[in-house]
């Protein structure tokens, strides 16, 4: 039987097979990101020089209360769109795993398809209907003339709502994989046992569609996390998120290495929700 | 006791609380959307209200010369971003798939790195890079100036192309390789006309998926082009900023028909892909 061990002779294709990628990976995604986690130790010098000196004064500035608490915000607006995501989006998983099988393909397409279409436009069609003149407003001008208009644009909760807007489709369709593989006789067994619909679902669904939960929260939270065109576009001036400040640094402050520094912040941050996540799973496979 | 005209036990999608939600939800992505659509058709400047139906703004569309360029742009890379990408991705892919080596995971995990790394992170990364590492020769006109694009677009796209091909390969039943080994056919031509066929839906879907990823990206692109490179979502950007007006709801709606036909084609595919599947059993 052929081994499916690298053998020495094996290394010709295995150079031909994965070194194309590998070289790409490293010339193109590695290097460019070794070159700013470089400039994160930088400073400048005279107009556009910038040297590597080592410093951590970068890191030190992102602790400045202005930064941090841009920070902290960045963080909280993620996550109360990643809540809300997880309220609206679990019943809609659960109504399309539990839905006729024509119904429920009509539904996830349905789902996917704002998914699949382009994010700048889907932020431009929510700043129509969210501006004074837009729909909602004319809306609640024939209903109520005295609140008209309310300010729903360019303020945190239009961030909020354009978040939860643009990433839905991240929470449900996790949630709805795992919803869909699960034994269905332990709900009935529930039931038939006389708990409650609401019972059933808090002490048996939720438990066992968690890794899908823990997956949609991962993918919402992410790239919520780092959002630039959402802050940009909805935000005033004051919701704007970490994205948006390190923009600002290469483009108009030119301040480079502590834009790298900011942007390497949001890698690392990155990176330590998602060992978390990976902690909570292998922590909820071993229960 | 699923035949009873009340509710099922289990009929959850019929229960009005989340039969609710359902509905606010559908209205909550698609009123935006509709309205859009709906106001790329009025006749008047101002995009409140409802005056009649005309298509002048598409007409306009067309004379503008500026958005035309950029949407080439933006088609040109992508075609060669899903090109290139579907092929380094792929041969990441079977490599990872077909040896294994010291550090395979690790490879595997690193390979999906730029799915998760922040879009801004990448796109200042690119900024520095072809600002003060490799500096793309100027003035090398069409198409040669949208390469530092392209080679951004494919960096953050082959990994999404990777992860499809991956899983369509955990689905590969092996004794048809080595079956096809000890007929005689040579490891390429096993690979060629055996597991390649197989990966075909998987491929398509990679494509799709990398063409989309690439058509739809702004941050990115914003931060690599040069000032003279505009691509169709950095000029819908500028426009944007600049106001809400009805060229802009044609452009959008014209963009949403691409996107949706796309992604039907996407579906058919995976339906497709899907029925030769042993189903599993519910």
């Amino acid at each position: 039987m052929p081994s499916r061990h690298p053998r020495a002779r094996e290394i010709g294709p295995f150079l031909a097979i994965l070194g194309p990628p590998a070289a790409w990976f490293l010339l193109f995604f590695v290097a460019p990101m070794a070159v700013v986690w470089a400039y994160s130790f930088g400073s400048n010098v005279g107009a556009a020089g910038i040297e590597i000196t080592g410093t951590f004064l970068n890191y030190a500035r992102t602790l400045e209360p202005v930064y941090l608490g841009i920070l902290a915000k960045s963080f909280g607006i993620a996550a109360i769109a990643t809540l809300a995501c997880l309220l609206l989006g679990f019943p809609v998983a659960l109504a399309i795993s539990f839905a006729p099988a024509r119904l429920r393909t009509l539904l996830l397409v349905a789902i996917m398809l704002p998914f699949w279409t382009n994010l700048l436009i889907r932020t431009y069609a929510l700043m129509a209907v969210l501006r004074d003149q837009g729909l909602v407003n004319q809306a609640v001008e024939a209903v109520a003339p005295g609140l008209a208009p309310l300010p729903l644009l360019h303020n945190n909760f239009a961030v909020i709502l354009g978040l939860v807007y643009v990433h839905l489709p991240f929470m449900v369709l996790p949630i709805y994989a795992a919803l869909d593989r699960l034994d269905r006789s332990l709900l009935e067994a529930s039931l038939d046992l006389g708990a409650s619909h609401l019972d059933t679902i808090f002490r048996i669904l939720v438990p066992l569609a968690r890794p899908g939960i823990l997956a949609g929260l991962l993918l919402t939270f992410i790239p919520a996390l780092g959002s630039y065109l959402t802050p940009d576009l909805l935000g005033g001036p004051d919701s704007q998120m970490i994205a948006n400040i390190i923009e600002r640094q290469f483009k108009r402050a030119n301040d480079w290495p502590f834009g790298a520094a900011l942007a390497f912040v949001l890698v690392y941050l990155t990176l330590f929700v998602l060992a978390a996540q990976g902690l909570l799973r292998r922590r909820g496979e071993a229960e | 006791m699923s035949d009873r005209a009340e509710v099922g036990l289990l009929d959850y999608s019929r229960r009005l609380p989340v039969r609710l939600v359902l509905l606010v939800v559908l209205l909550f992505l698609y009123l935006p959307l509709a309205v859009l659509v709906l106001f790329s058709f009025n006749d008047s400047r101002r995009t409140t209200v409802w005056k009649g139906f005309t298509t002048e703004w598409y007409a306009r569309l067309a004379g503008n010369a500026e958005l035309i360029l950029a949407l080439a742009n933006s088609l040109t890379i992508a075609l060669v971003t899903t090109l290139i990408a579907l092929l380094i991705g792929t041969l990441a892919a079977i490599g990872l798939w077909r040896f294994r080596f010291p550090g395979n995971g690790l490879v595997g995990s690193a390979f999906s790195l730029p799915i998760v790394v922040p879009e801004i992170c990448m796109g200042v990364a690119f900024l520095i890079f072809f600002a003060r590492v490799l500096r793309w020769p100027q003035g090398l006109g069409w198409p040669l100036d949208l390469g530092p694009i392209i080679i951004a677009h494919v960096a953050f796209c082959f990994p999404f192309v990777t992860v499809v091909v991956r899983a369509r390969l955990a689905s590969f039943n092996r004794d048809l390789e080595e079956a096809a080994r000890d007929l005689g056919a040579s490891p390429w031509r096993a690979l060629f006309d055996v597991v390649l066929p197989h990966l075909k839906p998987s491929l398509v879907a990679g494509a799709l998926l990398a063409f989309t990823l690439s058509l739809d990206d702004f941050v990115i692109t914003f931060f690599t082009a040069g000032p003279d490179t505009v691509t169709f979502p950095v000029k819908v950007y500028s426009m944007v900023r600049f106001s809400v007006t009805p060229e802009v709801n044609a452009i959008s709606t014209l963009l949403l028909l691409i996107t949706v036909a796309l992604t039907l084609v996407a579906l058919r595919v995976q339906a497709v892909a899907g029925d030769l599947q042993p189903r599993p059993t519910a």
